[in-house]
């Protein structure tokens, strides 16, 4: 154990700078935040709710996949440009389609799931109305035909 | 009138068949889970643009000497192959052959090299063979990103006004080919 140890400390010092070339992505901005804070934090709202293509089940921010470092770079270098968030999903999904973004976009294929709940609402207050009216109707039959009951 | 009157007794009972409606909601969830387990839905992320033109780019050249690519060269009236490929992708070797055959065949591929090295490359084709006319560095990604790319390798069939035909994604296998030539025909009609 003793002289396995110097050489994988030797092995482990060879092969880190290797791997860093590796990962080390040349677009600018993968792992570098923008200086403005207020621009850094609407790129990362932005990019919290990209997915990654690599790795689907995470957001771009949250994944270390080199090409969730290049949309990371182009998220911020956009951002820096003054472009506004929805300009840069929308530009994803002309690509991507709407699979990229995890925020739900409204389209014809979507928008039973923002309608649905409107009209489980609407169904809702129908019932309840109609409760409501007959439990009144009996209210005020039975005060007429028994008297005070309740 | 006398179905309010009826209301105060007790409301109208359900039919005698309805006692199965929950069972039968759970065995339609049962069916819903296990076609979802057993036949996955297809993940691949494919490229919106096919029958768009190709977004305008122009990549510098990846080797010295060698052209670099930019999308004004694709719409020359001949279709192209635009293949999307790294050194450190390894179903990039596997479609290497495959690659070769094409450019036997006459196919003109033209590569975009993906997040590389020079020296890395330079490897890369001397072991895989360089079946490129022309090999566009892209090393920040950002063209892939905007050619709605989601990985390597990736292979763009474009035709000669510029209009991408044809996207594969991933490698290209020997049983393959026959698709891939087919779209290429179809193209340069």
């Amino acid at each position: 154990m003793r002289r396995v140890l110097p050489v994988l400390s030797a092995v482990a010092m060879v092969a880190a700078p290797a791997l860093a070339q590796q990962e080390q992505s040349t677009a600018p901005f993968a792992y570098r935040q923008l200086e403005d804070p207020a621009k850094e934090r609407a790129a990362m709202d932005l990019m919290e709710t990209l997915r990654c293509l690599q790795c689907q089940g995470q957001s771009i921010a949250d994944s270390d996949a080199p090409i969730a470092g290049s949309m990371r770079s182009l998220v911020r270098e956009r951002i820096k440009a003054g472009e506004s968030p929805e300009e840069i999903r929308a530009w994803l999904i002309e690509r991507y389609g709407d699979y990229v973004s995890y925020a739900p976009q409204l389209t014809e294929v979507t928008w039973p799931l923002f309608a649905v709940p409107l009209v489980f609402l609407l169904i809702a207050v129908l019932l309840l109305r109609r409760r409501f009216t007959l439990r009144r109707e009996v209210e005020e039959r039975g005060a007429g035909d028994e008297g005070e009951e309740a | 009138m006398s179905a309010n009157r009826k209301a105060p007794e007790g409301r109208a009972r359900a039919p005698r068949w309805a006692i199965w409606l929950p069972l039968a909601f759970f065995v339609g969830f049962v069916a819903l889970v296990m076609t979802g387990l057993l036949k996955p839905a297809d993940r691949t992320v494919r490229s919106a643009l096919v029958g768009k033109p190709m977004p305008s780019f122009d990549l510098p050249p990846a080797l010295p000497g060698r052209p670099g690519l930019s999308s004004s060269e694709l719409a020359n009236g001949k279709v192209h192959l635009v293949n999307i490929f790294a050194s450190w992708c390894i179903p990039c070797r596997v479609e290497a052959p495959q690659l070769a055959q094409l450019q036997r065949a006459g196919v003109e591929i033209e590569g975009i090299s993906v997040r590389d090295s020079r020296e890395n490359l330079e490897g890369f084709l001397a072991t895989n063979g360089d079946p490129f006319d022309s090999i566009g560095a892209d090393d920040d990604g950002q063209v892939q990103l905007a050619l709605g790319s989601s990985g390597v390798p990736e292979t763009y069939i474009v035709d000669g006004k510029g209009v991408i035909r044809y996207q594969h994604v991933g490698e290209i296998r020997p049983e393959q080919l026959d698709v891939i030539l087919a779209r290429i025909q179809e193209a340069g009609q």
